[in-house]
């Protein structure tokens, strides 16, 4: 949260924009449950040693496609692994992608919006015909394509859906820097000849953080989401690497018997991506209280 | 107008130029030979076989080689040979699947719209009402819900627990034996879950659409002179309001068909549907270069003509909005 606090100092510059963050957002009950959400997911993962009671990978062929039992909580997988640990584990995977994902998306976007949004003109024109590009595409046939040809791994993932997941912040960060650029503070660094990237960087861009934000908050549960399908078609995250995704795999390949190994990690990808939108529309709200609905 | 959507077309080639190289290149420059793949598995392969392998699929020359030969082809129809072991023409494989996986779009975008638009529009009638927060806290969970994840537990709930729905393919054993109108219903059957997953991604997102558009809509002083001169409640709503509400979402629909063909993939291969999705997913499992790339322009072509065909009609249905 250390970067919101740091955008509300800058923020004093603009209008109209809400000053008691923490006010409003303590205030928002649906912004605090993403927050609990994202908190105890983050705790999960940083304790998933200490937290899970077997060894995720521990197979046990006397105990396969266990039925839910005080012994195995959430059943055991084909192997005979215990369910409960390796979403424990997987937690780890899912947070790890959405973050890196993210963060490769949001430092695309900022360096292409920025530029675009500030230079105008010609560069302006060539990076967003290079967005309409990309957006025209259906991004999951490019990501799928690409990464079958690529050695399946974490960072792999990462990297592509990082490639693949800029475009809305481009167009979010060009928009703030076209009004931006246009205030009053930007023309006084001007004239006192601040360089260019001292301008985008230090005096437009911290205003730019709101938008920025709350896309990279959304940004994490499609990763997720994203993760977890790649995952679950066999070209995500590999086996024996616990991840939420192939988990379901298992349960697809083993439906008719073992309905827990579907169940559970798609619930958890169901409330990991519900706590991170909420937390972003939260933030989104009490940032700017006018974008509320 | 016509001229508007030649210029839109013509617009189409270089952009389609552009997605395929952008394809071409990464999929090429990418470690790993599609010649692997067959000859790993094989004990007797010799490095000369491999050799040989390179040399009928045009692997051993340099990538822009490639891609211009890949292009001559194309200028002439010709998507190439597809290099599983069927050794068909790519432009065959992809035509049998192509239909399938278009009346399937076409049903759940059907569907998408039968639901979404009145949930949408009741829930900005009837703003902050009980229906409102519900479908709000639906419309929420929807956003979040995985897909594929929710293919399984449907599956798992009226195939297997229930027993009421096949959970694959198009057909059952049976097919040829059945009379025509059983024929239909078995095709119905199997075709309930795939289209409605498939239609769930876009229900959320549009349904959102509705309501947001209909809530400014509302608001509109036309809409206070249409209640000031009398006009009963229901014609306010659904005769000025709903239509002027509908306009945009023509715009999101279309928008929404990159997010279909993508989610092809994933539900195709869950319900062993023999669409183009399916085939996607096999060929790029066996780095069939020549047919994923055949499918990828098809899907970038469909997008692009979604996009126009959105923009065209919103022009059509709205005469305020000038193209030129």
């Amino acid at each position: 949260m250390f970067h919101t606090r740091w955008r509300i100092r800058e923020l004093e510059f603009l209008d109209g924009i809400n000053m008691n963050f923490w006010e409003t957002f303590y205030k928002n009950k649906l912004a605090l449950t993403g927050s609990g959400i994202v908190l105890l997911l983050f705790i999960v993962s940083l304790l998933a040693p200490l937290l899970a009671p077997y060894d995720p990978g521990q197979i046990d062929l006397r105990n396969v496609l266990a039925s839910p039992s005080w012994n195995n909580l959430f059943g055991t997988d084909q192997l005979g692994r215990d369910v409960l640990s390796r979403m424990i584990w997987g937690a780890r995977i899912s947070l790890k992608v959405g973050f890196a994902a993210t963060g490769l998306a949001i430092i695309i976007g900022v360096i292409l919006g920025a530029t675009a949004g500030y230079y105008s003109g010609w560069v302006d024109a060539v990076i967003m015909r290079f967005v309409d590009i990309m957006l025209c595409f259906p991004t999951f046939f490019l990501i799928l394509a690409v990464i079958a040809f690529l050695e399946p791994s974490i960072w792999n993932i990462m990297i592509i859906i990082g490639l693949t997941g800029w475009m809305g912040v481009t167009r979010l960060v060009r928009a703030d820097f076209i009004s931006l650029r246009e205030r009053d503070f930007v023309k006084a660094a001007k004239t006192i000849g601040a360089s260019d990237l001292r301008i985008i960087f230090i005096h437009i861009l911290p205003n730019a953080m709101a938008s920025i934000l709350v896309a990279a908050t959304l940004g994490i549960a499609g990763a997720i989401l994203t993760e977890s399908a790649l995952s679950f078609l066999g070209i995500g995250v590999q086996p024996p690497t616990p991840s939420w995704g192939n988990i379901l795999t298992s349960g697809y390949a083993n439906i008719d018997i073992a309905w827990w190994l579907s169940l559970y990690p798609g619930l958890a990808i169901l409330i990991t991506v519900v706590g991170y939108n909420l937390l972003g529309e939260g933030i989104r709200d009490s940032l700017d209280p006018r974008l509320k609905k | 107008m016509s001229g508007y959507i030649l210029k839109r077309m013509l617009f189409m080639v270089p952009l389609l130029l552009g997605i395929t190289l952008v394809c071409f290149f990464v999929m090429h420059l990418a470690p790993g030979l599609p010649t692997d793949l067959q000859t790993q598995m094989n004990p007797k392969s010799t490095v000369e076989m491999k050799e040989r392998l390179k040399t009928m699929y045009e692997l051993d020359k340099p990538v822009h080689e490639q891609y211009w030969s890949w292009l001559k082809k194309l200028s002439r129809g010709d998507l190439g040979i597809s290099f599983s072991s069927d050794h068909r023409p790519v432009t065959a494989k992809i035509m049998e699947r192509l239909p399938i996986t278009i009346i399937l779009e076409f049903l759940s975008l059907i569907i998408i719209i039968a639901i979404a638009v009145p949930i949408g529009v009741l829930s900005a009638v009837h703003q902050d009402s009980i229906f409102d927060k519900i479908t709000g806290v639906l419309v929420f969970i929807g956003f979040a819900v995985p897909t594929f994840w929710l293919a399984l537990l449907l599956m798992i709930f009226f195939g297997i627990h229930l027993g009421w729905l096949p959970i694959s393919g198009l057909r059952s054993l049976n097919y040829e034996y059945l009379t025509p109108w059983a024929q239909f219903i078995d095709l119905a059957k199997h075709l309930v879950l795939p289209v409605f997953i498939s239609a769930f991604g876009g229900l959320a997102g549009l349904s959102r659409y509705m309501r947001a558009n209909m809530l400014e809509v509302i608001r509109q002083d036309y809409i206070m002179t249409a209640r000031a001169k009398g006009l009963s409640e229901r014609d306010v709503i659904y005769k000025h309001a709903l239509r002027n509400a509908l306009l945009p979402a023509i715009t999101i629909l279309g928008l929404s068909i990159p997010g279909l063909i993508g989610g092809s993939v994933i539900f195709e291969t869950i319900f062993a549907i023999p669409g183009m999705g399916q085939l996607f997913y096999m060929s790029v499992m066996a780095r069939d270069y020549p047919t994923v790339m055949g499918i990828l322009l098809i899907g970038a072509i469909l997008t692009l003509l979604g996009n126009l065909i959105a923009d065209v009609s919103y022009a059509l249905a709205d005469p305020r909005i000038r193209i030129s």
